[in-house]
C-alpha cells in the first residue's frame, strides 16, 4: 500500500489496536502517532538515536528478546505488546538500577515536574532501590551565570552530549572514563565557564533530569507553578521562539517551545538568557523632562502636553518637513506603523526611518 | 551554501547551527571573508579576500562561469534582461586580474565558480559585511547577478538571503518605516496608494519622498529638521560617525526619545517616555524570511503601559485622535492597507504559529519562495557594476584596516543590561593579528587607543590570527569603547549605509 508521497506504509498491531505507519518508522514513532506513549529516557525526536537506557522496550510476538522500540523499525504484520508483564518488569529493573545511584532529594529538585526519572518511576511505582551501592560525589559545577550542572543526578542518557554536537555543533561535551566513573561532561573535565562552551543551553533543553538546569529558576518554581507564555525572541533576526517562564507575574527564565517554526528547541545565549535585561535597575518607569539640562520626573500628562505644544509649534513655523522619526527594528511591527502612520498624517511628513542599515 | 560577508554562528547564531549541521551532512559550504570565522572550520573552500574586494571576487567567477558555458542559458533567455552588460563587464575580469586585486588564487576562483554553478541547489547568504561598504548596493546586486546567471532562483534551497541584523528590520520596513514607501512597500509618489492612505486616515498626505537616517542628520546639522522623535534607537552608538549624529541631536531644538534606558542619544532628549520591553506587549515580529510570529505580553509594563498605547496618547494630545483597543486592532488596520499582508491575523498566526508574506488573502497559505517562475518586477534585470574600492585605505598616517561587526554574545544595545552576559562578556577585545601584535609590543588584554581622522577609541586587544596582518576588528557593544566614533564618513550613495567595514586607523599601545 502506498501513502502520502509515495511511501509504503505499513500495517501492525500495537497493544491490539491495528495502526499504519511509513516504512522506515520506528516501532516507538508508530505508537507514539497511534496515541500510545512509550517510556523513554535517551530517545528525544530531535536527536540521532541511540538505544542504551532500554526504558523503551516492548514485546514482539515471535521474538524472545525484548528490543528497544526507539531503534525497531516497524514491519507488516507485526504484533507488538508495549505494557506486557514481562515489560513492566524490565522496566522497573531498569528505573531501580538508576534510582540506586539517583540522589532522592526530589522535594527540592528544580526540574520536579518534568523530570522523565520521576514521571516513570511514578508510572511504575518504584520508591526505593533494593540495589545499594556506591554513590557518586560530584562537586555542583555552579562555574557560570546561566547553567547549574549537578551529575548526581545525571542518568548518562547522553542527550547533553548529542544535543552539543548535533543541534549547535559545538563538540563541547563527551563521555569521559568507563564503567560507575563514566561521565557525560566537558573535555578534560572543567567547568563550562572554563570550556569551549557557548552557553546556548540546548543541553539543558534536551536534559531530562535535574542534572543540567536554568541558573535563574532555581528554588523560584516549581515547573507546575510557570506559566509559559510563548514569544518570538527579541534579539536577532533569525526570529526564534521561545516560551517565557512566569511565576507570580515575574518573568523568571526562558523554555524552549519544540513547536517552534524556526528553531525547535535550539537557542542561542542571548535567546536563552538574555532576556534579563527587562528587569536591569536602570529601566526608564516614569516620562522625564528635561529643565535647565537636568532630567526631572514628570507626569505622563506634563510630557504629552510639552510634546504636543512643541511639535505642533515647530510645525506651524518651520512646516511639515521640519520634523523628522526614527523608528525601530526592535519594535513590534505594530508600533512602526503607528509611528509611520503619525509622520505621515499627523506631521505631514514622509521623513520616517529606522536603524535597518545599521 | 554560499556564504559572503556574513558571520552566521555570531550574528544569527540558530541559522549558524543548521548551517553548520548541513556541511557536516554533506551540503558544500564556499565562506568568503577576510576573518576566520567559526564556519571556516565547516567549510570546504574558504575565500580569504581582501576587505572590500567582494565585487571583483564576485565578477571574476561570473567571468570563469560564462567562460566555461556554465550558466543558465535559459533561465538568462526566459527570466532575465541586460545580460549582455554584465558580459561586457565582467569580461575583464579575468581570474588572473581578480586575483591579484583579492589576494586568493586563481586555483581556488576556478574550483568555487565551478562548484556553484554547477550544484543544483545553491543559496547565497550576506548580512552587513555586504551591505556596510561604500558599494554596498552594488554589492548585493553583483550576488543577485551571479544567482541569476546560474538559474539559483525561485526554487526551494536556492535563492539570494540577505540575514537581517535586527530581529525586525524585516517588520519595520514591512510596517513603511521608510522614507519612501507606506506599509507592504507601497510607494509614497503614487497617486492610488496616497489617495487610498488619506481616505483610510482622514487627512492630506505628503507625495514627495522623505529623508533617509543619514539626511535628517545632516539636515538636524543644517537646521532643516528641528524636531525629531526617536523610538528604541541609539544612533549615537550604532551609527557611523558618532561625533557627527551627537551634533546633530544638539542642533535640534526639540527631540522625543521613548526608551527603556537612559542611552547616550535619549541624553539628548528634552522628553524621554519610558518604553515597554518585548515580554510587556503584544504585537508581531517578522524575521529574515517575511515570517510573521507573534510576540505575546508576559507580565505587565514596567512603565504602566505599552509602547503603542503610549504613542496613540501622544498622537492623540498633539491633536490626531488615535484609538485603538489592541495591536490586534493596529495590525487589522494595517492589512487592510496592504494587499501583500491582507490574509494575515492573529488568529491565523495563533492556529499556524508564523506565515509568511505575501499572503494577499485569508485562504492563501503564505509564500515561503520568493521568485518562483516571476520575479516581482517581471524580468530580473542584471545590474553589473566595476570594482569601487573602498572610501578610505590605509596611508602611512593611519596604517590599519578597521573593520567592525557583531559578537555572539551581544546585541546591539540591550544585552549590556542583561546582568548574566554582561559578567561575562564586560569589554571590548578587538582582535589584532600577531604579526601586528608584536610589532606594536601588545599582549592579548592589554589596551590600545585606535584613532581615526574622526575620532578615537580605547580598546583591550585579543591577538589572534582570525584576523589578517593589517587590520583590526572591533565591535560597537560596549559604551566604554564608542567603535562609531571611529567609523568612516562614507555613504552607499544609494541606500545611505555607513560603510562601517572599511576605515583607516591607527594604533597606539597604552
Ligand atoms: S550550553 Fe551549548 S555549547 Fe555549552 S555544553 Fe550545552 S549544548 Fe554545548
Ligand atoms: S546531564 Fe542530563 S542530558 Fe546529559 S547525560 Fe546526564 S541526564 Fe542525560
Ligand atoms: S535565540 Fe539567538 S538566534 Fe534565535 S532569534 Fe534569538 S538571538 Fe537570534
Amino acid at each position: 500500500m502506498k501513502g502520502v508521497m509515495g511511501v509504503e506504509l505499513i500495517k501492525l498491531i500495537i497493544d491490539g489496536k491495528e495502526v499504519e505507519a511509513p516504512a522506515g518508522s520506528t516501532v516507538l514513532q508508530a505508537a507514539e502517532n497511534a496515541g500510545i506513549n512509550i517510556p523513554r529516557l535517551c530517545y528525544d525526536p530531535e536527536l540521532s538515536k541511540l538505544g542504551a537506557c532500554r526504558l523503551c522496550v516492548v514485546e514482539i510476538e515471535g521474538n524472545r528478546l525484548l528490543p528497544a522500540s526507539c531503534v525497531t523499525p516497524v514491519m507488516q504484520g507485526m504484533v507488538v505488546n508495549t505494557e506486557s508483564p514481562a515489560v513492566i518488569e524490565a522496566r522497573r529493573t531498569i528505573l531501580e538500577l538508576t534510582i540506586a545511584n539517583h540522589p532522592l532529594d526530589c522535594m527540592t529538585c528544580d526540574k520536579m515536574g518534568d523530570c522523565k526519572l520521576a514521571e516513570y518511576a511514578y508510572r511504575y511505582g518504584v520508591k526505593e532501590s533494593p540495589f545499594e551501592g556506591e554513590k557518586h560525589d560530584y562537586v555542583i559545577d555552579d562555574s557560570n551565570p546561566f547553567i547549574i550542572r549537578d551529575l548526581n543526578k545525571c542518568i548518562l542518557c547522553g542527550a547533553c552530549v548529542r544535543a552539543c554536537e548535533e543541534m549547535t555543533g559545538a563538540d563541547n561535551l563527551s563521555y569521559l572514563n568507563r564503567g560507575f566513573h563514566r561521565k557525560a561532561t566537558t573535555a578534560a573535565d572543567v567547568p563550562y565557564i572554563d570550556s569551549d562552551c557557548v552557553f546556548c543551553g540546548q543541553c539543558v533543553a534536551v536534559c531530562p533530569t535535574g542534572a543540567l538546569t536554568e541558573k535563574t529558576m532555581s528554588g523560584l518554581a516549581r515547573r507546575w507553578d510557570i506559566d509559559r507564555v510563548r514569544t518570538t525572541c527579541p534579539f536577532c533576526g533569525t526570529g526564534c521562539n521561545f516560551d517565557l517562564a512566569v511565576k507570580d507575574k515575574k518573568v523568571i527564565g526562558v523554555l524552549s517551545n519544540p513547536d517552534s517554526p524556526v528553531n525547535g528547541r535550539s537557542l542561542c545565549v542571548k535567546g536563552r538568557f538574555g532576556w534579563d535585561y527587562i528587569y536591569n535597575e536602570n529601566r526608564l518607569t516614569t516620562p522625564l523632562i528635561k529643565k535647565n539640562g537636568k532630567f526631572e520626573h514628570a507626569s505622563w500628562d506634563e510630557a504629552y502636553d510639552l510634546i504636543a505644544l512643541k511639535f505642533n509649534e515647530i510645525k506651524d513655523k518651520y512646516g511639515p518637513d521640519s520634523f523628522a522619526a526614527l523608528s525601530s527594528a526592535r519594535c513590534t511591527n505594530e508600533e512602526n506603523f503607528l509611528v509611520q502612520k503619525f509622520s505621515r498624517a499627523v506631521m505631514g511628513t514622509n521623513n520616517v526611518d529606522h536603524c535597518a542599515r545599521t | 551554501m554560499f556564504l559572503i560577508g556574513t558571520n552566521p554562528t555570531e550574528a544569527h547564531p540558530v541559522i549558524g547551527y543548521k548551517m553548520r549541521q548541513a556541511a557536516r551532512n554533506g551540503a558544500k559550504m564556499v565562506v568568503c571573508d577576510p576573518r576566520h570565522i567559526d564556519l571556516v572550520d565547516e567549510a570546504d573552500y574558504w575565500l580569504r579576500l581582501k576587505p572590500g574586494t567582494d565585487i571583483p571576487l564576485l565578477n571574476g567567477l561570473m567571468h570563469i562561469i560564462i567562460k566555461e558555458g556554465l550558466e543558465d542559458k535559459k533561465f538568462i533567455e526566459e527570466r532575465t534582461e541586460n545580460y549582455e552588460e554584465l558580459k561586457a563587464i565582467v569580461e575583464s575580469y579575468t581570474p588572473e586580474r581578480v586575483a591579484e586585486l583579492t589576494g586568493l588564487s586563481v586555483d581556488d576562483l576556478y574550483a568555487v565558480a565551478r562548484l556553484y554553478a554547477t550544484t543544483d541547489k545553491a543559496m547565497i547568504f550576506y548580512t552587513l559585511g555586504i551591505t556596510e561598504h561604500i558599494c554596498g548596493t552594488r554589492n548585493v546586486m553583483s550576488c543577485a547577478n551571479l544567482a541569476m546567471l546560474t538559474g539559483h532562483l525561485g526554487r526551494p534551497g536556492t535563492g539570494v538571503c540577505p540575514q537581517r541584523g535586527q530581529n525586525n528590520v524585516q517588520g519595520a520596513c514591512d510596517m513603511g518605516a521608510l522614507p519612501n514607501v507606506y506599509s507592504g512597500y507601497q510607494a509614497v509618489t503614487v497617486d492610488a496608494a496616497r489617495e487610498k492612505h488619506e481616505q483610510a486616515w482622514g487627512a492630506s498626505l505628503p507625495n514627495k519622498v522623505g529623508l533617509k537616517i543619514p539626511e535628517m542628520f545632516a539636515a538636524a546639522h543644517d537646521g532643516k529638521v528641528k524636531a525629531m522623535y526617536i523610538l528604541g534607537e541609539n544612533p549615537v552608538l550604532t551609527d557611523p560617525d558618532a561625533n557627527h549624529i551627537r551634533a546633530a541631536l544638539e542642533h535640534l531644538e526639540f527631540l522625543v526619545v521613548q526608551e527603556l534606558f537612559l542611552t547616550e542619544t535619549a541624553q539628548y532628549a528634552d522628553v524621554i517616555l519610558p518604553a515597554a520591553s518585548f515580554a510587556e506587549c503584544d504585537g508581531t515580529f517578522s524575521n529574515t524570511e517575511r515570517r510573521v510570529q507573534r510576540v505575546r505580553k508576559a507580565i505587565e509594563p514596567i512603565p504602566g503601559q505599552a509602547n503603542w498605547q503610549t504613542i496613540c496618547q501622544m498622537v492623540t494630545r498633539i491633536g490626531y485622535p488615535m484609538n485603538y483597543d489592541s495591536p490586534k486592532e493596529i495590525w487589522d488596520e494595517m492589512a487592510s492597507l496592504s494587499p501583500s499582508m491582507a490574509g494575515i491575523n492573529y488568529d491565523r498566526i495563533d492556529q499556524q504559529n508564523s506565515i509568511q508574506w505575501p499572503c494577499p488573502t485569508l485562504e492563501h497559505p503564505g509564500t515561503p519562495v520568493l521568485h518562483v517562475g516571476k520575479f516581482t518586477r517581471g524580468l530580473g534585470s542584471f545590474q553589473p557594476s566595476e570594482h569601487i574600492p573602498p572610501g578610505e585605505m590605509p596611508d602611512a598616517e593611519y596604517p590599519f584596516l578597521l573593520s567592525t561587526g557583531r559578537i555572539l554574545q551581544h546585541y546591539n544595545v540591550t544585552t549590556p543590561y542583561s546582568k548574566g552576559i554582561s559578567s561575562i562578556w564586560n569589554k571590548e577585545m578587538s582582535e589584532l593579528n600577531p604579526v601586528d601584535a608584536e610589532k606594536l609590543g601588545v599582549k592579548t588584554g592589554e589596551q590600545v587607543k585606535v584613532t581615526s581622522r574622526r575620532g578615537e577609541a580605547v580598546t583591550q586587544i585579543k591577538v589572534t590570527d582570525r584576523v589578517l596582518p593589517g587590520v583590526i576588528w572591533m565591535s560597537f557593544h560596549y559604551n566604554a569603547t564608542p567603535t562609531n566614533a571611529l567609523t568612516s564618513h562614507h555613504l552607499d550613495p544609494i541606500t545611505g549605509t555607513g560603510e562601517y567595514k572599511v576605515a583607516a586607523v591607527k594604533i597606539e599601545k597604552l
